[in-house]
């Protein structure tokens, strides 16, 4: 581990100030990801800006009927709050597939968007690593990859993000609210993280000197037919090797409204509106979400060990959403897959 | 005299460890300590060139940096380096010793510091050149230049001839990869400067005169010089029977620093210790038309280091457990630039018999047999290596108790036949064996007039119970209460023990307890005859017992008097006796456990998801000492069984010869979730052969056979047989 500063930002004003202060300056929230990947020397931050004792604790409705999430709300507290276990608990749902309870309760929404990929290579700092230095290569283009992505990859980097709660959100429609020197923006989340195309070391869009705020869900929560399904090689606490978020909005068995959100699977939670299009106005039958699915997946390319996740991806999503249909939503504290 | 043998007692320092009470290795004070973190080799073979320590030793508050050109003086013959467990035949590791790199992770140096987070960050700041050599580290690729290890196995009949003959025959190779203890405690030792060159070593052991005799050769010592104490164990597993890098590291750091020491690996440096040996697993058997076996040939093919011939017996329990009039067995060593392996849990059976259980059950399916018809047919009643009878053997009743608490006669032969739901279900089953080890165990007991006991003993606990065991045979052997007794282990200044393993100590250490208690009794007899008047004078010494802080006799019957009153009355505060007990040899009778493990599997047809929803596991072990820990015991192997079918595996990259699993978040073992109904059935196995109490051992027997039992259930479920473990998702789909 390396030396640091440490500081504490008195409120999101002064976190900016300190950032821009500072390039190789680090917020830190939680700290369950930041920290281990200091305890491995792959982030050597110059100065931490504690930002965990600022007012972004708060859940409100906004105007428009929707909820707005303070960047420091703890994933647990986020995942048992009453407005999202009843009008977005396809969000409850896929935060509590991730992770422990106990780092669920030390984890804030804003550090869980920025958590970094697992991929090993990442991890062990004698191996070349595009994302950690750029120019070095990607170890795992033709090495241990089983957990990598089917999808968006490039020739630089395959890896994945592991956040199971984005891809609930992304599934949600929610937007990011961002903070910085020059002033408040909004993204919406899918364009918040991007690809890896030849600059890898970049997770997301957001600007080295800006803070996560907030997230805001629309009023739409899907509330009814829903599921967050995640696979894995234990039945809890890892990784997905692929993860399904669905929702769908259902009159009689006919799908008014669709969405489909992909995790373990690419650089992003992956969405696809022409998937989802292709489910509006039809039945909600096996066949249809077959269809769903293989708009989804179009384009998905294996490397040597990840050629499984394809097929099964495929199944998953339908499998979702049949539970989504029935109202039948995938347990997290059932010892089984329903 | 059966108050607490056989019983179900709780652990006697329960309390001491869920309260903090119990201290490990690295929670030791000393005065002045000072805290080392290991640099390791991050290549897996060649010469270090030049290691710069200059930037480190500027850090405030380093102390030092110990390099192989930078040390007090260390052994430089094998024997020193050889400890108790070492393998035959190689040159064991020296940390520090020279500039050769062996292994990736290797230790290359250790910062010393007045606190251990400065320690860590000044060795992110030594810099160190390499001059990389060509280098190997994968098995299946090397599996060429396996050489043959030497075996007292003596080839029965014509194996070869009777395969080709064989009306049917299972031939494959069962791939099991290599796998990491994890204990749940960290390696660790705090050495203690005690002036004038002694120590005082608190480590992380399974053995602590094994790991004094050690330090006192590595570092010339004289025996008075170093003691090493070890009094609780948060797992070893057989990780800890060999003295481990970080206990020569931290007495290194003491002597060369005259100061106290503590190193604490990290939980990725505990990668680069010892681990179970990837092996192939090759199995070939052949039978007549009716099902009995003509021909039993198995050979494995496993990992080794190229500096020590690590190996156990793989290849032995096919040709113990079954009739054949031919068999074969050979085990190869690839030698690969990798740390030597060690024993994990049942070493050798856990992999071997793995392999051999899946292709039994392969056979009754070509066969057309139910499994345990096949090996009822096979069935023999004397230990077919040796031709010779067993001291018991109540693997029959296995069979037949465990079958029926699991329903075994309602399951359906046929592959994909048995459904819930969207589930797949399968139920799949298999033998377990071990062995029935004893070793020569001294202890020492202090009997007190106040009817307390002491009861000493250098062996450890490694988490298995001994503190409980001891105290129970104590208790009874002493007709005292167990609050009287207290039990001190794990120090090497107390009587001889040999390490703690291959599920020997319940037995030595309980009969040297019954040694020792023997003696006490006597002196007791002899002193309550001679007091005047004695109740006891005409009665034969050998007939009286001790009962209820009494020496009694005929039973409770006849006339009795107090202990406390005798001692008092001979004006005696303590008696003492300390005995070493040893086994008389026995060569004509074979000693083992036996188990029969069955399991259900539900796997999702779909999406392959695995899910073990039912074991039972029905052992047959002797006399179960106390059937609470013990059954914890196999719980905790039938656990790790699983984890062994469907998790366990260190993932390396050979291209760059490293773990790239190091961590627990990665290196998946079973959680919660994945664990439902464990039942323990313990079958009665009288034994008045094999020792005086009929006891066998626990510690290894929960785990054998249970992966195999799992993966004849995936196949009875699926119809697929993967022989390649773990048995994950994808290899289903594919
Ligand atoms: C063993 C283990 C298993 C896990 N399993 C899962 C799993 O199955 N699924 C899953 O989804 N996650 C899993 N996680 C990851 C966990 O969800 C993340 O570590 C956690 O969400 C990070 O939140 P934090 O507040 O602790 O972030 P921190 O560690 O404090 O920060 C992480 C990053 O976010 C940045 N950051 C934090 N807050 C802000 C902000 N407001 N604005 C801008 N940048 C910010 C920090 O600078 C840092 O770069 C696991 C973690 C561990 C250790
Ligand atoms: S996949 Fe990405 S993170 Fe992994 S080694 Fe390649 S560049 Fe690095």
């Amino acid at each position: 581990m390396n030396n640091f500063q440490y500081s504490r930002a008195s409120d999101v004003a002064d976190a900016i100030r300190l950032l821009a202060a500072d390039p190789n300056a680090k917020l830190i929230a939680g700290g369950t990801n930041l920290i281990d990947l200091m305890k491995e020397n792959v982030e050597r931050p110059s100065r931490l800006i504690d930002i965990s004792r600022l007012p972004l604790r708060d859940i409100e409705e906004t105007a428009d009927g929707g909820l707005r999430i303070g960047a420091l709300v703890p994933n647990s507290d986020l995942a048992y709050h009453p407005l999202i276990e009843q009008r977005y608990p396809l969000l409850a749902s896929a935060i509590l597939a991730g992770a422990s309870a106990q780092l669920r309760n030390m984890a804030s929404v804003g550090g869980n968007l920025m958590q970094r990929t697992r991929c090993a290579y990442f991890y062990d700092t004698t191996t070349p690593c595009n994302k950690r230095s750029p120019g070095t290569g990607c170890s795992a283009l033709d090495g241990l990859n089983r957990n990598h992505a089917i999808l968006g990859t490039s020739s630089s980097c395959i890896a994945t993000n592991p956040s199971d709660m984005s891809v609930a959100l992304a599934a949600l429609g929610a937007l990011v609210h961002i903070a910085g020197s020059a002033g408040e923006r909004t993204l919406a989340l899918t364009d918040f993280h991007r690809l890896p195309d030849d600059k890898p070391h970049a997770d997301t869009n957001l600007g080295s000197g800006e803070i996560i705020t907030a997230i805001e869900l629309p009023p739409r929560g899907f509330a009814r037919n829903y599921s967050y399904l995640k696979i894995r090689d234990r039945l809890s606490y890892a990784f997905a090797l692929v993860s399904v978020a669905a929702a769908l909005e259902l009159e009689g068995n006919a799908i008014i409204e669709a969405r489909l959100a992909l995790g373990g699977v690419a650089h992003k939670p992956w969405r696809s509106l022409e998937a989802e299009a292709a489910l509006r106005g039809q039945a909600a039958t096996p066949d249809h979400f077959g269809r769903a699915a293989d708009l989804l997946l179009q384009g998905a390319t294996a490397r040597s060990h990840n050629g499984f996740k394809i097929e099964l991806a495929r199944r998953a999503v339908v499998r979702t959403l049949m539970q989504a249909t029935s109202a039948t939503p995938q347990s997290q504290a059932h010892k089984k897959i329903a | 005299m059966n108050a607490y043998v056989g019983t179900p007692t709780s652990r006697v320092d329960g309390r001491a460890k869920v309260t903090g009470a119990a201290k490990y290795a690295g929670e030791f004070a000393a005065d002045r300590l000072l805290h080392g973190f290991v640099v390791e080799a991050t290549i897996p073979r060649g010469r270090i060139v030049r290691l710069d320590s200059s930037d480190a030793l500027k850090v405030k508050g380093v102390v030092d940096v110990l390099t192989h050109t930078h040390r007090p003086p260390l052994a430089d013959k094998d024997e020193a380096w050889k400890d108790e467990v070492a393998p035959e035949k190689g040159s064991p590791f020296r940390p520090l010793y020279d500039d050769r790199i062996r292994f990736n992770g290797q230790p290359i140096a250790l910062v010393v510091a007045e606190d251990w987070e400065t320690a860590k960050f000044a060795a992110t700041r030594i810099r160190v050149e390499y001059e990389q050599e060509a280098f190997a580290t994968d098995l299946e690729s090397e599996r060429g230049t396996a050489a043959k290890v030497d075996q007292p196995h003596k080839p029965r009949g014509d194996a070869a001839a009777a395969l080709t003959r064989a009306a049917v025959r299972h031939e494959a190779d069962y791939v099991i990869p290599s796998e990491h203890h994890n204990p749940m405690e960290l390696y660790a030792t705090t050495a203690v400067w005690e002036g004038n060159g002694g120590l005082t070593v608190y480590d992380k052991t399974q053995g602590v005169q094994n790991v004094q005799k050690f330090l006192c050769g590595v570092f010339r010592k004289k025996p008075e010089d170093i003691r090493v104490i070890s009094p609780y164990v948060g797992g070893a597993f057989g990780s800890g029977l060999r003295p481990q890098h970080q206990v020569v590291l931290a007495t290194l750091g003491a002597l060369a620093l005259k100061r106290s020491v503590r190193v604490v690996l990290t939980r990725q440096q505990m990668y680069s210790l010892g681990y179970r040996p990837m092996t192939i697993e090759h199995v070939a058997l052949g039978a007549k038309p009716d099902g009995t076996l003509d021909a039993v040939t198995h050979e494995a093919i496993a990992v080794t280091s190229r500096f020590e011939d690590f190996s156990r017996n793989d290849t032995g329990w096919g040709e113990q457990l079954y009739k054949s009039p031919n068999s074969r067995l050979s085990h190869k060593l690839v030698h690969l630039d990798l740390a030597t392996p060690c024993d994990m849990r049942a070493p050798g059976a856990a992999t071997g018999v793995c392999a051999l259980e899946c292709a039994m059950d392969e056979l009754a399916v070509a066969l057309k047999l139910d499994p345990i018809e096949l090996r009822l047919k096979c069935y023999s009643d004397r230990d077919q290596s040796g031709d010779l009878p067993y001291t018991s053997k109540q693997l029959r009743e296995c069979y037949a108790r465990g079958a029926e608490a699991f329903g075994w006669a309602r399951r359906n032969p046929a592959p994909r036949s048995m459904r819930d739901g969207k589930d797949l279900v399968g139920w799949g089953m298999a033998t377990g064996v071990w062995e029935a080890l004893q070793m020569p165990v001294a202890v020492r007991i202090v009997l007190t007039s106040n009817g307390h006991a002491e009861v000493s003993c250098a062996a450890s606990d490694i988490g298995t119970g001994t503190y409980t065991i001891v105290a129970q045979v104590a208790a009874d052997a002493l007709g005292l209460p167990i609050e009287n007794i207290s039990v001190r282990l794990a120090d090497s200044t107390l009587p001889q023990a040999p390490v703690e393993g291959g599920s020997w100590m319940a037995a030595s250490s309980a009969h040297a307890v019954l040694g020792a208690a023997e003696d006490i009794r006597q002196e007791l007899a002899r002193l309550a005859k001679a007091m005047p008047g004695s109740p006891l004078a005409d009665v034969d010494a050998a007939t009286v017992t001790l009962v209820d802080g009494m020496i009694a006799s005929n039973g409770r019957n006849g006339p009795a008097l107090s202990i406390a009153d005798v001692m008092r009355h001979s004006k005696l505060e303590r008696i003492e006796k300390e005995k070493l007990n040893q086994f008389a040899e026995d060569k004509s009778h074979a000693r083992n456990t036996h188990s029969a493990v069955f399991a259900e599997v539900k796997v999702d047809e779909e999406l392959g998801v695995i899910r073990v929803t039912r074991v039972v596991s029905a052992v047959a072990a002797g006399r179960i000492l106390n059937t609470k820990t013990g059954r914890s015991q196999i719980m905790g192997g039938v656990v790790w069984g699983i984890g062994m079918a469907l998790h366990e595996e260190t993932v390396m990259d050979h291209r760059f010869g490293r773990i790239m699993n190091a961590n627990i978040a990665e290196y998946h073992i079973p959680v919660n979730a994945d664990i439902h109904d464990i039942d323990v059935i313990f079958v009665d196995e009288p034994d008045d052969r094999i020792n005086k109490l009929g006891v066998k051992g626990l510690g290894e027997i929960g785990i054998v056979g249970v992966p195999a039992a799992i993966a004849n259930a995936v196949y009875h479920a699926t119809g697929k047989r993967i022989r390649r473990f773990p048995i994950t998702l994808d290899k289903l789909l594919e």
